[in-house]
């Protein structure tokens, strides 16, 4: 089971609480969501926030943690379980590291998104800065999975190892989707584009392929989804239009020593 | 052209006389020389002079020589420079190595001689007295503030940092499982657990069986975030970012699907088979602001537990290990250019990155100058052979050190230098089962505990002929040192006047 929808799927009774983060050092706003959740609130709604860095750092807990204001860099770094909702802008380093469970933003995000990810989902509304998805991994069932509105900067799923990323596109520009040195150094894993790009924007490592009707089935599950969380409206995008980028080899760097 | 171009550098001689057939050697060699046909014969060409089938031959049958094979001298073209070029006209690639740097580079250890109290000071005699060698790593406060309670005690107003005790100034360097046998790492573990130390996880992850001596444990985490997660960084006692390794200083490691097998894979978290591939830098990490970044990211996930900073000993480590140490960093692990390595590609290797003396000196000396040395432990490693170099690097100005390579010769490595093989004879660097069960990491942990105690004993009966009684009395204390047959600027550098002076 994918364990990142598990906040969604409770119906209601959920234990709420509100904290109005503004007066906060991030220090103290983070041991404050602790406390919450030690005292068994499966809610957090914070509003004012402002910077605060390191939001559900390590969190290993089945919490919702809903953010009204821009959230501070590394927004669940080292993150396995919780679901948070940000609505607003994030900065960078959102999911970084993270194991398992789910990041929403509504708005954009900056660099370094879903660093070294191994499981758990990140949606992101707009746009993300460089360095998106750098040496995302999956491992077992966890299958990290970014899905970016917008457009990507350069280096999207650099030294990628596993997982899926999808980049939408949505009122951006042709030809324009991704940055450049897309999947360099890639080995594993999916990049999965809604426009195509030129070759001068892909890595030596990576092809373009069609996709096929596994892809789109995935893709449809996971556009829905993103719609659903992030609230754009995907009307215009057909899934059976994509490109998918894929590592020509698993193997990269196989062959670069003799003994 | 023969597919031999290269003469073998060893010869394998089995003396039939003695040989009584057991085929213990066939069995032990990782590097698969021995066969049988009638009698025992070797295939000298793959021999690396690991020494394993002498050891365990029972009739003491097998030598293994130095192929005297006459090159032409040539005084610049060095025999080994000329294989490396036969090497790589035959198959391009870089040429990939293992254990530190094998170059005659100047070792600024063995030009430097420890004082000694005569006559006017009297030494101190370590039978006698107590010697401590306890230290504490972490982030020491700027200064103490302390109050009288209402009952009239002393107390402390400002809160300490965690710091780790350590009995021993000596820990063990971080060597991943998948670089090592888990068996191997079982037994620094359990050797660290018995001496009071640390070992350290090396960037691979920490194994369901290591858990129980997370007392002693550094976690690393490293660019490819192999095996990281909130558990594993909660475990140890510390985490350890990993910038940079002194036998590859600024690029990424990559350890091939063949040593990833199931037991690896669960601890790195990757798939099984796949190449576990570094990145070069930390991608999150581009400037000392998102160093700082890591560090707090780090504590806040583990509740402030202290983090260390390994760099590789670069040309400006000074400054770097003033940034490390302004980012909130509570230990600088400084790996020099000697130190080991599963693989790297020797050019890497051999010509990059300053030896760990130098850079001992020029750090704490910098960080005493901008008043910040109380911020940070620093720990040095990379060519750390003996007690005599324990002594020096703490004098020069380490709170510790770290022994990797010196671990691994206690238990059974003979620099052969091949570990990126996988072959390992001695079953440490090697996942192959057959190997690693062949190392018994209660044996392994005993010679470990065997090897530091005797080098604490030592350490111990040269602070007493200093006439020193704690091993924090010699820190940075560089006037206990002089050089013999280092130039003034060196001299300058390391701050140690020459002998006579
Ligand atoms: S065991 Fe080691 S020394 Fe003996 S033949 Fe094999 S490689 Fe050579
Ligand atoms: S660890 Fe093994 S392979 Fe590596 S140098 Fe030592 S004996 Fe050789």
């Amino acid at each position: 089971m994918d364990k990142s929808s598990h906040a969604l799927q409770r119906e209601e009774e959920v234990k709420t609480v509100e904290l109005d983060a503004r007066r906060f050092h991030y220090r103290e706003l983070n041991e404050r969501i602790k406390s919450l959740i030690n005292s068994g609130y499966e809610e957090i709604i914070l509003n004012g926030v402002n910077g605060q860095r390191y939001i559900g750092d390590g969190l290993v807990h089945k919490v919702r943690i809903v953010i009204n204001g821009v959230p501070g860099n590394d927004l669940g770094v080292f993150m396995d379980g919780p679901f948070i909702m940000v609505n607003d802008n994030a900065q960078d380093g959102v999911g970084n590291t993270m194991n398992s469970g789910m990041i929403v933003v509504r708005g954009h995000a900056g660099d370094v998104i879903g660093y070294g990810m191994r499981g758990g989902k990140i949606f992101i509304r707009d746009d993300v800065g460089y360095r998106t998805g750098i040496h995302m991994k999956s491992y077992r069932d966890q299958v990290p999975v970014i899905v970016v509105g917008g457009s990507a900067g350069d280096f999207l799923g650099e030294y990628m190892a596993g997982g899926i990323i999808v980049v939408l596109g949505v009122g951006v520009n042709s030809g324009k989707i991704v940055g450049h040195y897309t999947g360099t150094g890639m080995h594993g894993g999916v990049i999965y584009l809604a426009d195509s790009i030129d070759q001068s924007r892909l890595g030596n490592e990576v092809r373009i392929f069609l996709v096929n009707d596994d892809d789109v089935r995935r893709l449809e599950a996971l556009i829905s989804e993103f719609s659903r969380l992030t609230g754009l409206d995907v009307s215009g995008i057909d899934p059976e239009s994509f490109i998918k980028l894929l590592p020509a080899s698993h193997r990269p760097y196989g062959n670069m020593y003799v003994y | 052209m023969p597919d031999r171009f290269l003469p073998s550098e060893f010869i394998v001689n089995v003396d039939h006389q003695r040989c009584r057939r057991c085929k213990r050697c066939i069995l032990n060699c990782g590097f698969g020389v021995f066969d049988f046909q009638n009698m025992t014969t070797a295939d000298s060409s793959k021999c690396v002079a690991c020494h394993r089938c002498v050891v365990f031959c029972p009739e003491e049958a097998i030598t293994i020589t130095r192929n005297p094979l006459a090159y032409r001298e040539h005084a610049s073209w060095d025999v080994e420079l000329r294989k490396a070029i036969w090497k790589q006209a035959q198959n391009s690639g870089m040429i990939l190595t293992g254990m530190g740097n094998d170059k005659p580079w100047l070792n600024i250890f063995d030009h430097l001689l420890i004082d000694a109290c005569q006559v006017t000071n009297p030494s101190i005699d370590p039978l006698r007295e107590p010697m401590e060698l306890r230290t504490y790593l972490g982030r020491k406060p700027d200064r103490l503030e302390v109050k009288l309670d209402s009952e009239g005690k002393i107390v402390l107003e400002n809160p300490l940092e965690n710091n780790i005790m350590i009995n021993v100034p000596i820990i063990f360097s971080g060597m991943s499982y998948g670089s090592i046998s888990l068996n191997a790492q079982r037994a620094i573990a359990i050797a660290a657990e018995r001496l009071g130390t640390l070992m350290n996880t090396g960037e691979g992850g920490l194994h369901e069986e290591l858990y129980p001596y997370a007392d002693h444990i550094i976690v690393q985490c490293a660019s490819g975030r192999f095996g990281v997660h909130s558990k594993y960084l909660n475990a140890g006692v510390a985490v350890e970012i990993k910038i940079g390794q002194g036998a590859k200083p600024g690029i990424g490691g990559h350890l091939p699907g063949e040593k990833i097998g199931r037991e690896v894979s669960g601890t790195r978290m990757i798939p099984q088979g796949t190449d576990a591939l570094s990145p070069a830098p930390h991608h999150d990490i581009y400037s000392i602001e998102d160093l700082r970044q890591l560090i707090y990211a780090l504590k806040e996930a583990t509740g402030y537990k202290p983090v260390s900073v390994k760099i590789a000993t670069v040309h400006n480590v000074a400054a770097i290990a003033s940034g490390i140490a302004r980012a909130g960093a509570d230990m600088i692990y400084l790996d020099g250019f000697r130190g080991g390595t599963g693989a790297s590609p020797a050019v890497v290797r051999d010509h990059v990155g300053i030896p760990i003396e130098i850079a001992i000196a020029v750090v704490d000396e910098q960080l005493r100058n901008e008043g910040i040395r109380n911020m940070v432990s620093i720990i040095a490693a990379g060519g750390i052979r003996s007690s005599a170099d324990v002594v020096k690097a703490i004098a020069l100005g380490a709170d510790a050190v770290a022994i990797g390579t010196a671990a691994l010769i206690a238990m059974g490595c003979r620099l052969c230098q091949k570990c990126y093989t996988g072959n390992c004879s001695w079953g440490i660097a090697t996942q192959r089962p057959e190997l690693t069960s062949r190392l018994d990491p209660d044996w392994g942990a005993e010679r470990l505990v065997n090897l530091v105690n005797s080098w604490s004993l030592e350490v111990k009966e040269v602070l007493g002929a200093l006439g020193i009684n704690a091993i924090e009395s010699l820190r940075g204390n560089r006037d206990r040192l002089r050089s013999l047959g280092l130039d003034p600027a060196t001299n300058e550098v390391l701050g140690v006047k020459p002998v006579g002076k």
